[in-house]
């Protein structure tokens, strides 16, 4: 079977797409590429105007890598930026996968773990006087050990495609899972390995001590990767891979290898996750078997698909909202795996673009003038959500209260309100904001769906009246 | 060789096992093309509401209640979350059933606390079906039940060895066995498993001749979960039922529909077989490389090459062995063992 991948975007108008890939629409014609490329004459004059856009956001992405830890200050908020970079990294590297191969991996973190390992490794060598390299260079290392594994392993796994793709990279996932239990030279076993990332000469008084430090390391390396991978998919194996996901047929009919293609992006993806996780072994000094785990890889595809896997800056929210879930949400509320799974479920059956995909179908309305007109409806969207919500949160966390929290007795704080988790009042409350919220929710997105279906027609419409002109 | 016979039985019981879950997998896949990732999570919900059941009703109808019950989740599942995935294609429906398995997993830990729950198998499940008798003087005898204690001297002059079966995975090989009769059976000569064979290959002549193609599948999806139930209610009361039982298991049986072949009924019959063996068996021969090349002359020792490799026995490294089957596997026979269908 083929895995007709990322249908919904096929499904989302076609004008929001980032980057059409044209290659597998070609009809027929031009034999394979490789063999007849006109080789543009040095003199022929090339209208090459300035993406000033494009320019805008890039700029614009690296003042905010330069200039967040001098607005949030506190140690807290730094490690927290820190694993945020780290996570861009890892999250960017799992959707050339998902988002550009459509290939869906549940063992993605084997590489940036493994990567992770190599880099503590390295760091430790260079502790140790045996390996002369800067701390600067050990995620490098890391991603050169995540590239090494990501060729070994991923021979196997891009054997196939589509669903047999995604059980091989989960027995692949267990495989280096147990195996870290089973070699504790290597993986350092139950206590991990740990290391001193403050070795070596200071270049310009940088020692890597102080997190801030570490932290500019970690934004470098996650703009640079960042401008490589978005640079990887404009280049030839880029749209390739974007025309493996979307018709492999075709693609073996020109004359290509899916398999190939698929290798090589896996092997590139490997290396960057690598990096990520060599960062995080510079970040954390300590890296153990937990970083290769099954949860791990798991929060890789949750949070991307969050996200929004068909757009590229999709993963890079992904991986914000990652952290935040994972160090915020889990200190608020011990349900925050469940809201989790609710929230994804949701996702995937009414908004499969993820967080991306809602702001460009927003920006395309806003783009035509028509968002104004919207505003009311998600007023009013929001206000019936934000109750449904709000209900539905206090049901979970009185039941969460009453299982886990018994010895405390049925009082709990929930946003500073105290409810009883055992008295009929609050039950009987939560139970009517819900149904309310509810009733007025189903009201207003019908009424919503109704305006956005008007201001999606309208729009089409326009575009087809500028097409013509 | 009594031990070796008990081996082989454990290890054919729990592929039995293996194979209730895989068949209900594999049944899913090939009508709808869905990867059940949550299929686990339907064999651990299995065992946790036949454990409820049981306090209540007793063993018996937990056996036949909790696989209908958690079967008519499936299908409410089905009916409402995959269905609408279903127009994205596989990769969505794919991650639905990931995310429920999040949900699944979170609402167990909910409603049965994150400890193990005290399952325990009823009177008549907690005897051995039969014990093996290895005795110097009469050889290898099976005797049902548990052995007499005078059959079993250590010492004197009958001197045996004594090893029994457990009766609940006696219990597991034949329901096990009893599901693949009847889901033979029924596929094959009843109108609706001739229904659901034509929704298979041809939907819209199916569909053309009246029957309701959407609710077949979500009937198939609903027996598919009520076997991964039935599954549960026997290994929650053979093994542990706990929080984290659907993870057990849940990359094993997608390494045996790999290494049976994807869509294919015997090929999860036999991957079931293979990794079961594979999973029980070495965990009794403690030997490691190391002992292999030094019984051949050679001088393996630690701090020679390789000793951390080679010094692993074969007893530690059970756990990996199904996996290393599955890429093996893929290198020489990316198909499957019974598969038929070569993306």
């Amino acid at each position: 079977m083929s895995m007709a991948v990322q249908p919904d975007m096929a499904a989302s108008p076609a004008a929001i797409r980032p980057a059409a890939p044209v290659l597998a629409a070609v009809p027929s014609g031009p034999p394979p590429v490789a063999t007849v490329r006109r080789q543009p004459s040095p003199r022929s004059y090339h209208f090459k105007p300035w993406n000033v856009g494009r320019a805008l956001i890039w700029s614009l992405f690296a003042v905010t890598l330069l200039v967040v830890p001098l607005l949030w200050t506190t140690s807290f908020a730094q490690t927290m930026l820190c694993q945020m970079g780290i996570g861009i990294i890892a999250c960017l590297a799992y959707n050339i996968l998902l988002g550009q191969g459509g290939m869906l991996s549940f063992g993605h973190a084997v590489y940036s773990g493994l990567g992770g390992f190599v880099a503590i490794h390295a760091l430790n060598a260079v502790s140790a006087g045996s390996l002369h390299l800067p701390v600067s260079l050990v995620p490098i290392a890391g991603g050169l050990g995540g590239l090494f594994f990501a060729a070994l392993l991923g021979y196997v796994t891009t054997k196939k495609s589509g669903t047999t793709f995604a059980m091989i990279t989960l027995g692949l996932g267990e495989l280096v899972w147990s195996m870290s239990l089973m070699l504790p030279e290597f993986f350092g076993g139950e206590g991990g390995v740990s290391g001193n990332r403050v070795v070596g000469e200071k270049v310009f008084g940088i020692s890597f001590g102080p997190q801030i430090q570490l932290y500019y390391l970690i934004a470098v390396y996650c703009f640079v990767c960042t401008g490589l991978m978005f640079a990887l998919t404009r280049t030839p194996l880029g749209r390739m891979l974007n025309a493996v996901r979307d018709n492999p047929e075709r693609v073996e009919f020109i004359g290509y290898s899916t398999q190939r293609v698929r290798y090589l992006a896996f092997m590139i993806s490997g290396f960057f996750a690598g990096i990520a996780g060599g960062l995080s072994a510079l970040n954390t000094e300590i890296v153990n078997a937990e970083v290769v785990g099954a949860a791990r890889s798991g929060s890789y595809l949750l949070f991307v698909f969050l996200g929004g896997a068909t757009f590229f800056f999709g993963p890079i929210i992904g991986a914000v909202l990652m952290v935040v879930a994972l160090v915020l949400l889990s200190e608020l509320t011990q349900a925050w795996l469940l809201y989790l799974g609710l929230v994804f479920m949701f996702m995937v059956m009414f908004a499969p673009g993820g967080v991306a995909g809602l702001i460009m179908m927003n920006l395309r309305v806003a783009a035509h003038g028509k968002l104004g007109r919207l505003w009311t409806g998600y007023l009013a969207l929001a206000g019936t959500a934000a109750t449904v919500l709000l209900a539905a949160a206090v049901c979970i966390e009185m039941v969460y209260h009453l299982r886990l929290n018994e010895a405390l007795g049925p009082q709990m704080n929930f946003l500073g309100v105290t409810l009883d988790a055992k008295g009929l009042d609050a039950w009987c409350g939560a139970a009517l904001l819900l149904l309310t919220g509810a009733g007025l929710f189903e009201v207003s997105r019908r009424h919503f769906a109704q305006q956005w279906g008007e201001a999606q027609e309208e729009i089409e419409r326009e575009m087809k009246r500028r097409e013509a002109l | 060789m009594d031990q070796i016979l008990i081996n082989l039985l454990n290890g054919f019981s729990s592929g039995l096992l293996l194979f209730m879950l895989s068949s209900g997998l594999t049944l899913i896949f090939s009508m709808m093309g869905v990867l059940n990732f949550a299929h686990a999570s339907f064999y651990m919900l299995g065992a946790y509401v036949a454990y409820s059941l049981s306090n209540w009703l007793g063993f018996t109808a937990a056996l036949v209640l909790a696989p209908l019950i958690v079967g008519g989740l499936g299908a409410l599942f089905e009916r409402t979350a995959l269905r609408r995935a279903h127009k994205f294609g596989h990769v969505p429906e794919l991650l639905i059933t990931f995310g429920l398995s999040y949900v699944v997993l979170e609402v167990v830990q909910l409603i049965w606390g994150r400890t193990p729950v005290p399952a325990v198998p009823p009177a008549w499940l907690q005897s051995s079906a039969f014990t093996v008798v290895q005795s110097a003087q009469h050889g290898l005898s099976i005797v049902a039940g548990v052995a007499p204690p005078e059959m079993c001297q250590s010492a004197g002059e009958a001197a045996a060895s004594c090893s029994r079966f457990p009766m609940t995975r006696a219990f597991m090989m034949l329901v096990s066995l009893g599901m693949l009769l009847a889901l033979w059976l029924l596929l094959t000569r009843t109108r609706i498993g001739l229904v659901i064979q034509a929704a298979l290959t041809h939907p819209e002549m199916a569909e053309a001749l009246g029957h309701n193609v959407p609710r077949v599948l979500m009937l198939v999806f609903g027996s598919g979960c009520a076997l991964a139930a039935l599954a549960g209610v026997i290994g929650g009361v053979t093994f542990v039922t706990e929080p984290a039982m659907a993870a057990v298991v849940g990359s094993i049986i997608f390494v045996v529909v790999v290494v049976g072949g994807m869509g294919s009924l015997a090929g999860a019959f036999v991957g079931s077989i293979v990794i079961g063996l594979l999973q029980t068996l070495p965990l009794t021969v403690d030997a490691s490389l190391a002992d292999l090349f030094n019984r051949f002359g050679a001088s393996v020792h630690e701090g020679s090459r390789g000793w951390p490799l080679l010094r692993i026995t074969l007893a530690q490294a059970a756990p990996i062995l199904p996996y290393l089957l599955l890429v093996l596997i893929l290198i020489f026979r990316p198909k499957g063992l019974m598969g038929t269908r070569e993306e």
